[in-house]
């Protein structure tokens, strides 16, 4: 709660900032004020709380994603104060934006009550909107804007009608006493109806298939550090909360309800495996690096929902596989914008030779290149290793052999960019060292190296 | 003292090797290479006196995956084997001038590291990593430092690196579902599992996919021969020396012990296999037009005769296959030195564009030839020595596996004698050769040395492996 209140002020600050005319030390400052932000977030883990009525309800998995969702938006912050050196005027205002879609995350995580998480859900959503159409002048970036607003605004309007049934159905918003009598009681139909309604609003949200289409444009015509945030924070945002909501509203552990837990098991692995096939086979196409990792982040959120099926223990595996995964692409993103600024476009041409030009930064990618792909020593491999095991003991042993066939699929296409690299002919020089750019790539692919040599860091933090 | 102490000299060498630079970094990984020799050599002392020089730490609680570094007569002669080779390969090069030199000195050194890793793990899941982390040093080595033209080089290698993972994650899986009957990775537990001969089966071949692609067992060679002439000799060398030994070697220390019902109710099929790559090998061989190649598919031959002993799970078998895997890794590193060497004078490595260099270079026309007769097994060879324990073993299972796997020696005299008349011998050749370097001399000389040593004296070997590989018998038989 306190880090809630927290990020809110920060935003708020952030807009205070335009008005002071001190544009030159937000991003430091908003990096300083995030950090004091982890630490307070940090002293809040392990205890567990409610407050307004059960509206927020603090546990230790909301208070060790919302770290998570903190770190990212720190190095998104960062990654800022490069990209919009072309528009300083407005940059108070991104990076503010940032901030409040951070506090939407941390809302929509430690939620108590379905109001709450509709809150969280519209925060963000409107702030992605925003950021997504922020390119005022590009009629790609008005594009995805427009796109993103129309899709995501139908399936806010789903997840509303879904949560209405529910209401209906228990007649309560609160988590708890839903989850309550969703144990007890003969459900009214309204219940599973609601529950799809809501869930189908959330597979939209982390784009899994058949719910992914907006994706991939969307993903390409934004801005190019809007796409990471969508790749990164806000595919965790959104995976961690549907997370909550299956685990809160006993969706799958419901003995009394064994049709019902039967049922979505079933449709978890299909959307599963859907979205991994789909999203590995459409990246394999791809020569827009960014529409290549919005189908990468396809594939991913098919790996991440095979967390669902054992949903009661995997609270960490999930927690560490988002972390790998958004690592990895908060150090791919990182070097994109590098290697992209001033092109109008991110095919995979702009990357011949960088590994002649600029090794360090080529080794960074190809490092969370690899750890995407599942190549040991980095995370990506340990997180893919977690989820298998936990699908085995639950045995689902199929669902995990379709996983490692796409694991397979997924290393040709990450390996195009890498190739593309280090064995094309450098096309042009570029200049100039961004110091945070550097330290962004550098920092997260260490922090990515380091929870795969230490697991257990992260794995046990939700036990 | 442990083993932990050769890798960390390994990595930290890799490291080292970066960061001096591009003039020194030949000499410093040289340095590294051969401090991991001595100390591997030291620690031969200490394992024969009987101490345990084995290391086991705590790693991750959930799932239980411990470093734990197993240091058996089998595992030391593989570390020894690969602590050798490394810095012959490593001198080898030093006659050729590569681009960024640094980066290939440290990959070369990484990836020691992690095949001798892989060597030692005794760990399930520790293992999978390093047989995973020697993969990406080779695929920057062939890409970034191979000849040819880049686009075949990229498909080639490409295609390499997607095989080999496929099969690798494969034999995940199956770690990963021996793990949930066993409760711990650590390979005594995983010797323990009680599986039903329908789950063997399955992992079995899924270990047998991971291994038949690295060896290569036909039919999953096909991205061999190009790999070998693609990448630059000292890729080559450290792929077909060292790295398919991981292969061969994985197959006695995990496949066979993890599912023993699965080995010996298809043992036919798998010795069939390998034998079938012994011919097929030695009759592509004889077409081949480029030297690499040629050595590539003899290579095929060769180690399909290694795979085939292994699956007879007896004894001599077990044993030949060991002592055939170090000799032909250093045979195999020999020859391909020696094509190098001819192709450092005449940029050719055609066999219709070579000859007549016999008078030019008699010293490298015998060396060459000694090379080429331990290749096809001569007695006195060490070769000869793992060749016949091979046959002798695949005869006491069907005299037929011993007849058509024995070709390897009619065949692999026929082609690799022919290539010699054509390359060596004949009118003189128009073009000057000149004589082998010190530097080319002293490599060659180590290989021929060894080779002949452990020709005619193979007791100390022998004695390192015999223990561990009845061990493993030991836990085949127990069902």
């Amino acid at each position: 709660m306190n880090t809630l209140i927290a990020i809110t002020g920060l935003g708020i600050f952030c807009l205070l900032f335009e008005i002071l005319n001190f544009r030159k030390g937000i991003v430091p400052f908003t990096i300083l004020g995030l950090l004091g932000v982890l630490a307070l977030n940090y002293y809040e883990f392990g205890s567990t709380a409610s407050y307004y009525n059960n509206m927020i309800a603090v546990s230790k998995f909301s208070t060790a994603f919302s770290s998570l969702f903190i770190i990212l938006t720190i190095f998104l912050v960062a990654l800022s104060h490069n990209f919009y050196e072309n528009h300083q005027t407005k940059i108070s205002d991104y990076v503010a934006i940032k901030v409040f879609l951070l506090a939407g995350g941390v809302a929509m995580v430690s939620f108590g009550n379905l109001a709450m998480f509709f809150l969280g859900i519209e925060i963000l959503s409107i702030a992605l909107y925003v950021l997504a159409a922020s390119d005022r002048l590009n009629i790609k970036s008005n594009e995805a804007g427009m796109k993103y607003f129309l899709m995501g605004s139908f399936a806010s309007g789903i997840i509303l009608f879904g949560i209405c049934l529910i209401y209906g159905a228990m007649g309560t918003f609160d988590i708890t006493e839903i989850h309550d009598s969703a144990l007890s009681a003969e459900l009214p139909i309204w219940f599973p109806i609601g529950m799809i309604l809501m869930v189908i609003g959330m597979f939209f949200k982390i784009a899994a298939v058949p719910f992914h289409f907006w994706a991939p444009d969307v993903y390409e015509g934004s801005p190019a550090l809007t796409t990471a945030l969508m790749s990164t924070l806000a595919k965790v945002i959104a995976i961690a909360t549907l997370y909550k909501l299956a685990s809160g509203l006993n969706l799958i552990p419901s003995l009394e309800n064994q049709d019902l837990s039967y049922t979505f098991i079933n449709v978890v692995i299909t959307i599963s495996i859907a979205s991994m096939t789909v999203g590995n086979i459409m990246a394999l196409r791809q020569v827009n690096v960014k529409r290549m990792l919005a189908f990468s982040g396809i594939s991913h959120a098919g790996f991440m929902l095979m967390t669902f099926l054992s949903i009661s223990i995997s609270a960490g595996v999930l927690l560490y596989y988002t972390a790998a995964y958004a690592l990895a692409g908060i150090a791919a993103f990182s070097v994109i914008l590098y290697v992209c600024k001033n092109q109008d476009n991110e095919d995979v041409t702009n990357f011949h030779g960088l590994g002649k030009t600029n090794p360090l930064l080529a080794a960074i990618l190809t490092g969370s290149l690899l750890s995407m792909a599942g190549i040991p020593i980095f995370s990506g491999f340990f997180a893919k290793l977690f989820l298998f095991d936990q699908a085995i003991q639950a045995g689902y042993v199929i669902l995990v052999i379709v996983a490692v066939i796409n694991s397979i699929i997924s290393v040709g296409y990450y390996f195009k960019l890498i190739l593309a690299m280090y064995s094309k002919e450098p096309n042009e020089e570029r200049t100039g060292k961004p110091f945070l750019i550097y330290a962004v790539a550098v920092i997260s692919i260490g922090l990515n190296i380091a929870l795969g040599l230490f697991p257990s860091l992260v794995l046990d933090l939700l036990k | 003292m442990n083993v932990s102490l050769i890798l960390i000299i390994l990595l930290v060498g890799a490291f080292i090797t970066y960061f001096v630079g591009d003039k020194l970094a030949s000499k410093v990984a040289l340095f590294f290479s051969l401090a991991a020799l001595g100390c591997s050599v030291v620690l031969l002392n200490h394992f024969n006196a009987g101490e345990n020089i084995s290391f086991m730490n705590a790693w991750i609680n959930q799932p239980k995956i411990s470093f734990a570094l197993n240091a058996d007569g089998l595992a030391i002669a593989m570390l020894l084997l690969t602590t050798a080779l490394t810095p012959i390969i490593i001198f080898s090069s030093f006659g050729n001038d590569y681009k960024n030199a640094k980066a290939f000195y440290a990959l070369i050194l990484f990836m020691a590291f992690a095949m001798t890793g892989t060597f030692l793990a005794a760990d399930g899941l520790l293992y999978y990593i390093f047989w995973e982390l020697a993969l990406i040093p080779i695929y920057f080595i062939a890409l970034i430092w191979g000849n040819g033209d880049a686009d075949e080089r990229r498909k080639a290698v490409v295609k390499f690196f997607i095989y080999t993972l496929a099969g690798s994650l494969f034999m995940l899986t199956a770690f990963i579902y021996l793990y949930q009957k066993a409760g711990s990775f650590l390979i005594e537990d995983l010797y323990k599992v009680n599986l039903s001969a329908f789950e063997q089966l399955w992992v079995f071949l899924a270990f047998f996919l991971a291994y038949a692609i690295k060896i290569p067992i036909i039919p999953f060679h096909t991205w061999q021969a190009n790999v070998y002439q693609k990448a630059p000799t000292v890729g080559t060398m450290l792929l077909s020396g060292i790295m398919l030994k991981m292969g061969l070697y994985s197959v006695i220390r995990w496949q066979l012990p993890l599912a023993p019902l699965a080995a010996k109710e298809y043992m036919n099929i798998f010795i069939v296999l390998g034998i079938a790559g012994v011919i097929y090998g030695s009759i592509v061989a004889l077409r081949q037009k480029d030297l690499k190649k040629l050595l590539a598919y003899s290579s095929l031959a060769h180690v399909g005769l290694i795979a085939a002993g292994s699956y007879t799970l007896t004894l001599d078998g077990l044993r030949g296959s060991v002592l055939q895997m170090i000799a032909h890794g250093f045979v195999v590193v020999g020859l391909f030195f020696a094509a190098e060497i001819i192709f450092r004078r005449y940029e050719t490595r055609q066999i219709d564009e070579l000859g007549g260099i016999r008078t030019q270079s008699p010293k490298f026309t015998s060396m060459f030839l000694i090379l080429v007769l331990a290749s096809v097994a001569l007695p006195s060879t060490f070769n000869f020595v793992g060749e016949f324990t091979v046959l002798y073993s695949l005869s006491q299972v069907n005299i037929w596996f011993a007849v058509l796997g024995g070709t390897t020696i009619i065949l692999g005299a026929y082609y690799m004698l022919k290539m010699f008349q054509n390359v060596m011998l004949g009118e003189t050749n128009s073009k000057t050769f000149a004589d082998v370097s010190v530097n080319e001399g002293i490599s060659m000389a180590v290989i021929i040395g060894v080779l002949l040593f452990f020709g005619f004296y193979p007791k100390p070997i022998t004695d390192l492996i015999t223990p561990s590989l009845e061990t493993i018998l030991n836990v085949i038989n127990k069902n």
